[in-house]
This record gives structure tokens, C-alpha cells and sequence, in this order.
């Protein structure tokens, strides 16, 4: 089976879980940047966890199965469009031999996932089907023609309470179909307009910054400015004055590491974030935050707050004893 | 060995210690010591950084096992030697030369009389920083990076030297180029330069 890349909307990359275990070669992990909506989606259609998706920032993607099979969409509040039907998403819809999907424009959210029941079985590279847009490793971008393979659906079934029952095919053209019409979905963040709070952990070096520049970064508002992308948020706000001035040497840094430049506008480090970074990371978003982070659009406003639960506290402690 | 423990949010411990030197044993410690849960390890020059998979292990107990360890910084183990070979007439090396206050010769004969190691990986898939060289070469990066430079690019930076794996933008010193291919994914092991792996410059007509 597979899927025809007819329209590929502004951007839209294959993602699985990523690839582990290969920073010694300099290769990050990347992965799905809202892993949380990654991993729904794959449920819906009965995937295992890690099965290959299409995540499709702002919509736009059009794509033609060449058999029947089972798709879910998931991430934003964008509907799945089957054949000019709207369908709901965050629910499996059978698509029949034939079918155009189109990944519709969401008004709410950033990255859409769509699944197929089987994975997009594409030749993986460096044990991961995931495109890492710094270093250039994984699949390429899907391109208008391309021919995806669709791998062979595995043992678990979709989850019945959340399938949308028989295939539709005998209702193709019957124009939007008022249960399944509305677009809102689950509401990926907050209303519009309001921050959205992101929870992080301070650390490792949030003793490079001046008090007042912490109690700024956790007080106050920031703005998601144009110029981020999938390696990182670029943040405008209060800025962050460091209390010492001296060179950070390179250090690993991680997914939801808010790095600080010298020009004190913080950075946050999505799923293609580099191996390591030169500047020091005030606090790191939980992995909940991170998700949340992916699904925000330029002029979006975030504010942090430190986690209420902290494993590893103790962490904290700057005199090891190892 | 003093080890520092930071927190590094719920999926990482970064752990600092004094030098390079230690960074590396520590790293070479946690490679063999294979610890439940960890699932990358990213050394640097004054750190190592443990990624793990939270379904598994937590930042407590990985922090309780790397302070266990037994880290032997007598040894770092042998991981072989790459030579490289370098056509040195790279754009910088005049630049280089009038830095150092080395003739372009003498830059080339200190570049390629080091045994060079690489510390650790990063800036992109196949980049190794290259350190052990002759102080004399340590020079700033340029001031304004170069939008790209091409692959095999041999450069310096600080007391770096490195080799840039693809073409990319850069700010380092370029004073020539490799033939040599520093990554390619159809090799079993896809990059040249990993952490520990001793290098060898010398000097090609082309």
C-alpha cells in the first residue's frame, strides 16, 4: 500500500520517536516535536508507539491512498478532509481505495500528526524514519509525487472506543457530515490570547543569571517571535542578565532547554535542537511543556512556572559528591 | 574525580566535572558501564550529559549510579588513529599565519606534528572538536561567519581544530582541505571522528 504526496502545505516531515544513542557522531535525537499528539495519533489507528507519521505544520497537506486504509489525525484542531468531506480529529476515519486526504488548516496549534494504520515504512536512517531539519539526517521532505510506502498493519486493532466505526465509502460525496463537521477538536491550548503556561524545571545553569533575571523569566510574559522554527522558539520579553560573563564551554543540551544568549532572549529547544549549545540553559521545560511549546504560533504568548513535582531535587545541589 | 550533579529537566543529569580530561574518562566509564535507562551519553568539555528514557530510570537513581562508578582517568582507552590528509590552502591560512606570527609553513608543520583527539562531537552530524594541538594555533574565530563552506574544509577555532563533515555555514579558520569523507551514512560507522579516536594531519600536493 501506499500514499501519494499530491500537496505538501508549508511543511511537512516524516517523525517517529526519534534517534537515540548517536550523539557521539554528533547526530541529536529529534523526533516529534509534540510527542504527546504523536503518540495518539499512532494509538488511534492501532500502531505501535513509534510507528512513522507525517507531522504537517499549518495544514496543507493533500495526499491519495491507493487501497483502504485507516488514518487519524491529531495535534491541532485541523480537520482531516476525506474526498471534501470533513471529518473530526483526534479519531480514526476509514479512507477508501482512491481516497484524497487533505490535512485542513488549523486555527488553533501549530503541528498536525497524521497516522496510518502500518507507519510510513520509509527506509530508516540511524534506526529512526524522523527528519532532523539542523543536521540534515533522516528522510527527505515529502515532495509533491512522491510515493510513500505504507508498512503492514501490526497486531493490535484501533482502539474501539475511539474508531469511527465502518468506512464511510458509501457516503463519499455527501458533502460535510454535521457530527463530524465542527473542527474544534480538543483544544490543544489555551484560549486565544492567553499565555500559555509552560512548566519547567530551573537548571542546569540557572545560577549563571542574576536573581532578579530569574525571578523575571518566571514572572513574566514572553512573546513567540517569528523567527523560530523546528531547532528552536526564539522568545522576546524581559531580558535575562546574566551574573556571570565569562564563556559557557559547550555542553549537551536537551529537548525544552531554554538557552539564553548574550543578548538575554531566551531560546527554546524543540525536538531538532543541536547535540550541544554555547550558552546556558536558565531551566528546561517538562516533557508536557515541551509538547505544548511545539503547538504554539508566532505572537503567541508563553509564561513559565516552576513544576509543583520535583524529582530529583536534590539535583539542585551544586557540591557532588561523586 | 569531584562530580557535580545539575539538573537538567526530567529526561537528562548533567554532569560536570573539571576538565576535559575528566569529561572524557567519565564519558568512557558510563559507555562501559551500560546503566539501565541511559540512552545517549553527550560529552563536552567540562560535562558529560546522560539522557535517559523516564520509563525506565529517574534523574535520582541515574545520579546515584554515575556517582558509583569507578572512573579510571589514568587510561583513556585506545580508539584508534584517522589520518587525514590536507591540501593546505585554505582562505584563512595567511590570516592564520599573520595571527599566530608563524609562517604559513610553520602552521602547517604544527598542525600536522600534533597528535590531535577528539574530545566531543556536536555543531553538526560528523563534527569532531579536535583538541592536543600546538598552543601556538590557537586563534579567534573569524568575525563575520562565512555563509557556507565547503565540505572537507579543514578549520581552527580557539584550541580547536575540526573538519567541517558537509558543506555549511561556519566561523572557523579555514587553512585547507580534506578529501577525506568525515561522514558518509553508507559506512557501518557513519562518522570518522568520535569522541577518543586520535587524528593525524598531513600534508597532500592535492
Amino acid at each position: 500500500m501506499t500514499v501519494t504526496v499530491l500537496r505538501t502545505g508549508p511543511m511537512t516531515v516524516l517523525k517517529d520517536r526519534g534517534r537515540p544513542g548517536h550523539a557521539a557522531l554528533g547526530v541529536a535525537p529529534s523526533g516529534a516535536a509534540d510527542r504527546t499528539a504523536f503518540a495518539r495519533a499512532n494509538r488511534l489507528v492501532g500502531n505501535p508507539p513509534g510507528a512513522a507519521a507525517l507531522e504537517c505544520t499549518l495544514g496543507g497537506l493533500r495526499v491519495r491512498f491507493d487501497r483502504p486504509a485507516t488514518v487519524a489525525l491529531t495535534g491541532t484542531d485541523a480537520a482531516l478532509i476525506v474526498d471534501g468531506r470533513r471529518c473530526a480529529p483526534d479519531r480514526a476515519v476509514e479512507v477508501g481505495a482512491g481516497a484524497e486526504v487533505t490535512v485542513g488548516t488549523p486555527r488553533r496549534g501549530l503541528r498536525s500528526y497524521l497516522a496510518v494504520r502500518g507507519g510510513f515504512d520509509v527506509p530508516p536512517v540511524l534506526g529512526s524514519r524522523s527528519t532532523d531539519h539542523l543536521g540534515g539526517v533522516g528522510p527527505p521532505r515529502p515532495a509533491v509525487g512522491d510515493v510513500l510506502p505504507i508498512g503492514a498493519a501490526s497486531a493490535p486493532e484501533p482502539d474501539p472506543t475511539t474508531a469511527a466505526g465502518p468506512a464511510p465509502a458509501e457516503a463519499p460525496a455527501a458533502g460535510p457530515a454535521p457530527a463530524e463537521a465542527p473542527a474544534a477538536g480538543p483544544a490543544p491550548a489555551e484560549a486565544p490570547g492567553a499565555a500559555v503556561v509552560l512548566e519547567v524545571d530551573l537548571g542546569p545553569r540557572d545560577d549563571w543569571f542574576t536573581a532578579e533575571a530569574v525571578a523575571a523569566f518566571l514572572g513574566g510574559e514572553f512573546t513567540v517571535t517569528p523567527a523560530g522554527n523546528a531547532v528552536g522558539l526564539r522568545l522576546a520579553g524581559p531580558v535575562l542578565t546574566r551574573a556571570r560573563p565569562e564563556e559557557l564551554p559547550s555542553e549537551g543540551v536537551v529537548r525544552g532547554a531554554v538557552q539564553v544568549p548574550p543578548d538575554g532572549r531566551p531560546i527554546i529547544f524543540q525536538a531538532d535542537h543541536p547535540v550541544t549549545g554555547g550558552y546556558p540553559v536558565i531551566a528546561v521545560l517538562t516533557p508536557p511543556a515541551a509538547d505544548l511549546a511545539a503547538q504554539i504560533r508566532p505572537g503567541g504568548k508563553v509564561r513559565f512556572a516552576e513544576a509543583p513535582d520535583r524529582p530529583g531535587r536534590s539535583d539542585r545541589s551544586r557540591t557532588g559528591d561523586g | 574525580m569531584t562530580m557535580r550533579f545539575l539538573r537538567c529537566g526530567r529526561e537528562a543529569v548533567l554532569v560536570e566535572v573539571d576538565d576535559l580530561d575528566e569529561a572524557l574518562a567519565l564519558y568512557a566509564a558510563l559507555r562501559a558501564a551500560a546503566l539501565p535507562g541511559v540512552t545517549d551519553l553527550v560529552p563536552a568539555a567540562r560535562t558529560v550529559l546522560v539522557r535517559i528514557d523516564p520509563a525506565v530510570t529517574d534523574p535520582p537513581a541515574v545520579r546515584a549510579a554515575v556517582g558509583g562508578l569507578r572512573v579510571d582517568r589514568g587510561h583513556p582507552p585506545d580508539l584508534g588513529t584517522v589520518t587525514v590528509p590536507v591540501r593546505y590552502d585554505g582562505p584563512d591560512l595567511a590570516d592564520v599565519a599573520a595571527h599566530t606570527g608563524l609562517s604559513e609553513a610553520e602552521v602547517v608543520a604544527r598542525h600536522t606534528g600534533a597528535e590531535w583527539t577528539v574530545a566531543f562531537a556536536g555543531f553538526a552530524p560528523g563534527f569532531g572538536y579536535l583538541i592536543g594541538g600546538d598552543p601556538r594555533l590557537e586563534v579567534p574565530r573569524r568575525d563575520t561567519p562565512r555563509t557556507r563552506i565547503p565540505a572537507g574544509s579543514v578549520g581552527l577555532a580557539g584550541r580547536f581544530s575540526g573538519v567541517y563533515p558537509h558543506d555549511s555555514p561556519g566561523g572557523w579558520q579555514l587553512i585547507g582541505n580534506t578529501g577525506l569523507r568525515m561522514w558518509d551514512l553508507s559506512r557501518p560507522e557513519p562518522a570518522l571522528l568520535t569522541p577518543g579516536v586520535r587524528v593525524r594531519f598531513q600534508v597532500v600536493d592535492r
